[in-house]
């Protein structure tokens, strides 16, 4: 059993308790330790500034040429916080509150509930930096609402709220670079961790440019790495966003937890040509405005501006009239699967609902949409050719986001001594699905208002002269297989290209590991996904050497650790016999076709050791108790 | 969604292996190109005739391709980002070009974004202009409320307006002189729009110039490629407040 180390007492004194009785490092002290932060968006950028303030040194690594490009950029909608500016009844435990019920249970309270508590903080932090929020016209702030709240505590800039804050975040961060105070390094890429008598140490790392392997020591190592959903090949993450930092602390001891908790986001632009790259969200925000339906009748081919109200189906509101189209993201995915199954589907495809803004602008005005939603009007044009101010916009579910990840104590550290993760990266704060805004609060407090305590906690107990060098044997031997596995993959010199077998992996996690999964499905996946990994293995084209600038060989270095990672979703997603959020197993629905809990025998978290590749991992269970929330059937009705 | 057509184009595209390596243009043919691709997609395509040949593909940065992050960008028949105004290279559809054309495709060109493979370049240079002002001074932790200090909502718009940027380069190479003047006006903008941002707006425009110049970006002189090439929209409005900044900061005792 693992112990997640929630502090005791009651919920709402916990985190105040617990930084009290965390111990610190003496301010003069800070400088003789050295914290690897292994990327810069909004938990690895904010973290890396914040520590370096405090005094640590800091190194910081990233694959990107700039911190600035990290992925949370791409986030459109919004920031949660429970300022409750808008007077409608917002408060931290309301906050609290939803993200559990949105999470669908599968959270821990404590770190949910301290999420909540520092959320206001961000935005305080977030307007001191100079960031550009969206404001009404007596010149505070403006609020939006976003799915699975009643209530409108979602702060913006336009649709580039990601932007804005990960911008924040590096100027920060690149305050203490023109310091002194944080090291850089961009194009660098983290390919093993090591961890010497059990405490993390410092990290490999691949200069892209070069194709040098290098060493890194620290007296700790952080990981905002960022989320998966590159398994699935198409999805709505950079193309570059993947497992490897954190598949590799995986390797090295590091349990991963709910690996097949992915969220499909129900707003993406649907699928076109089977040479796609990846797949482009629309901004959750758009429900706020848009309406979703789909032709009542089958085969209806009219196009949309002929069919009449009454042979429209707007089935969010039909069947969730007090959430209407803001009910949570799990929920609109797995109805829009639900009408396209039975044929109501639109485009050319069949796999498509229609999102329409029709009467927001017959309402607002066609310039308030415009000033609201502008660029991701823009954006749906350029890629689609078409106008949604005139004609509704097409849209359908996606990858988007990964609630499993490395699994966590309270501190944010993983089962590894000195290993901390935050961000997309880690576990703990979603369940089973994440709101919509909150990715952006979670990234933000970890690295701004949680980790910088926890982590001198840990520090204060390190003894300062117990340093290591690079020397070091651990340290040589992962040098070693770096080196060996970069060799290895350029020089089978196969017939398949990298991005063929990734594709391939990505159609079978979609046809198995998807939006719903069943026990025949996934055994079938765990039989597909080694022959894949095989076929990888003995017949991938690496083109070029690994001693130079070779994007192939970055790309399959990637598509490797996906493909291990593949069959632990699979293993994960077949043990947890019960639906949850976004875990949906066909066995287990309500008659009207909601996710069904299990709470007697799942309410706990997976978390999985690794034995090997090929090997069965082993499970540990963290038990989830509830003391301040009943758990309840999710009703959005 | 309209039907794709399919086209064939000729490219012309820069190979560099390197550095200090000399580079010139090669031709390929990408043939069967579906017009709903985007110009990423489309060199995809083409590399993966490269790889399966056994050849080394066209290298090129790109990472979100949603127009956001800033990692994508080439000179596409001597347009930054190529012919679609307001759209970064991984947002440019081929449905912009017709069966038959030839397209040139080569690389940011500055002495201050030194090529390191092909279409890739160094753009670090800007990462040290942020460094040395591109910010507002405060650490986390101890700030006022949120709601302490009311903004008007036309100035949030503006410098909302200036935050756009994405950081491409994509100004440097369309400007004659390789200014950066419209990257380093656009933050420089974005803070001194803003009451948090004022405190220290002249030091900003003197550190942030002070680096542009010494990273090796020349000077502007008002051609305005920068604001036509800019995939944001970046006005050039802005570089006029960057001046008023500068020379406030140069020139007026406080």
């Amino acid at each position: 059993m693992l112990n997640s180390k929630v502090p005791s007492g009651n919920l709402s004194e916990k985190w105040d308790n617990h930084k009290f009785a965390s111990k610190l490092v003496n301010p003069a002290n800070k400088r003789k330790y050295t914290v690897i932060v292994v990327g810069t968006g909004l938990a690895g950028g904010s973290a890396a500034a914040s520590l370096a303030e405090l005094g640590y040194k800091v190194k910081n690594f990233c694959i990107q040429d700039s911190p600035r490009r990290a992925h949370s950029i791409a986030a459109q909608g919004g920031i949660n916080a429970a300022k409750n500016y808008p007077n409608d009844g917002d408060s931290i435990f309301r906050l609290f509150y939803d993200t559990i019920k949105g999470g669908d249970y599968r959270s821990r309270e404590a770190n949910v509930y301290r999420l909540a508590q520092v959320s206001n903080e961000i935005i305080d932090q977030c307007v001191a930096q100079g960031i550009p929020f969206a404001r009404e016209y007596g010149g505070l702030l403006a609020n939006r609402s976003f799915g699975g709240a009643q209530v409108s505590r979602t702060f913006y800039a336009r649709g580039q709220t990601g932007q804005q804050l990960l911008l924040g975040a590096y100027s920060a961060l690149m305050r203490q670079v023109g310091k002194g105070k944080v090291e850089l390094f961009p194009r660098q890429e983290m390919l093993d961790l090591v961890v010497i008598d059990g405490h993390a140490k410092g990290i490999i790392t691949r200069n892209l440019v070069t194709g040098k392997i290098e060493k890194h020591v620290a007296d700790a190592v952080v990981l905002g790495t960022g989320g998966y959903g590159n398994l699935f090949f198409l999805s709505t993450n950079a193309k570059n966003s993947n497992v490897t930092a954190a598949w590799r602390a995986h390797k090295k001891g590091a349990f991963f937890a709910n690996p097949c908790y992915t969220q499909i986001h129900p707003t993406c632009i649907p699928v076109h040509g089977d040479i796609q790259s990846k797949l482009t969200l629309m901004s959750e925000s758009l429900r706020n405005d848009g309406r979703v339906w789909v032709p009542k009748n089958k085969d209806d081919k009219r196009p949309p501006s002929q069919i009449p109200e009454n042979d429209r189906d707007y089935y969010l509101e039909r069947r969730y009239p007090s959430f209407g189209n803001l009910v949570p993201r799990d929920v609109a995915s797995r109805n829009a699967k639900m009408v396209c199954d039975e044929g109501k589907g639109v485009n050319e495809s069949g796999l498509a609902v229609y999102l329409d803004f029709a009467d927001a602008i017959k309402r607002d005005g066609e310039h308030t949409i415009r000033e609201k939603y502008g660029n991701l009007f823009q954006m749906y044009e350029k890629i689609t050719d078409s106008n949604p101010y005139k004609e509704p916009m097409m849209i359908y579910p996606a990858v988007h986001y990964t609630m499993g990840g490395l699994w966590v104590d309270y501190n944010l550290m993983s089962n590894l001594d000195g290993l901390f993760v935050i961000g997309e990266a880690n576990f703990s704060d979603h369940g089973a699905n994440r709101l919509g805004a909150s990715a952006l609060m979670q990234g933000l407090a970890d690295g701004y208002f949680v980790l910088p305590y926890t982590i001198g906690n840990y520090l204060a107990n390190v003894p300062m002269n117990d340093k290591y060098s690079t020397d070091h044997e651990e340290f040589k031997i992962a040098e070693q297989e770096a080196s060996d596995r970069m060799k290895k993959l350029v020089s089978m010199k196969g017939s398949k290209t990298v991005d063929e077998i990734h594709r391939k992996l990505g159609m079978a996690m979609w046809e198995y590991c998807g939006m719903a999964r069943n026990e025949d499905g996934l055994k079938k996946a765990l039989e597909v996904f080694p022959e894949i990994r095989e076929e990888f293995w003995k017949d991938v084209n690496v083109t070029g050497t690994n001693e130079e600038f070779n994007q192939q060989l970055e790309k399959a270095n990637r598509v490797a650790d996906f493909l291990e990672l593949a069959e632990l979703f699979a293993t994960d997603a077949l043990h947890r016999n019960e639906s949850c959020g976004g875990h949906f197993r066909e066995e287990s629905q309500t008659p009207e076709g909601e996710a069904k809990r299990n709470d007697e025998e799942f309410t706990y978290v997976a978390a999985w050791e690794f034995k090997g590749v090929g090997e069965k991992e082993t499970m540990h269970k963290e038990d989830l108790e509830f003391e301040n929330v009943k758990l309840t059937q999710r009703s959005y009705k | 969604m309209s039907a794709d057509k399919i086209i064939n184009l000729t490219l012309k595209v820069w190979r560099q292996k390197g550095p200090n390596a000399e580079g010139k243009l090669e031709t390929y043919e990408a043939k069967g190109i579906s017009q709903s691709m985007s110009f990423l997609e489309m060199i995809d395509t083409v590399n993966d005739e490269l790889v399966k040949a056994g050849k080394d593909p066209i290298a090129f940065d790109h990472d979100c391709r949603e127009g956001i992050c800033g990692m994508c960008g080439a000179v596409v028949n001597g347009q930054a980002h190529g012919p679609d105004g307001g759209t970064t290279l991984c947002q440019l559809h081929m449905r912009k070009f017709n069966d038959g054309d030839s397209v040139v495709i080569e690389p940011w060109r500055s002495r201050a974004f030194p090529v390191i493979k092909d279409l890739v370049v160094d753009r670090s240079s800007f990462d040290r202009i942020i460094a040395s002002g591109g910010f507002v001074s405060v650490n986390t932790g101890g700030t006022p409320d949120a709601n302490a200090l009311p903004i008007p909502k036309h100035d949030a718009e503006l410098s909302m307006d200036a935050a756009a940027c994405i950081g491409c380069g994509a100004c440097v190479a369309a400007c004659p002189n390789a200014s950066a003047m419209l990257f380093v006006s656009a933050k420089v903008t974005q803070f001194a729009l803003l009451p948090q941002g004022k405190v220290e707006a002249g030091e900003r425009a003197r550190n942030m110039v002070t680096t542009m110049d010494e990273e090796g970006f020349g000077n502007c002189t008002n051609i305005g490629e920068c604001e036509a090439s800019c995939p944001k929209e970046i006005s050039l409005t802005n570089i006029a407040r960057l001046n008023r900044e500068f020379m406030k900061a140069t020139f007026c005792s406080s």
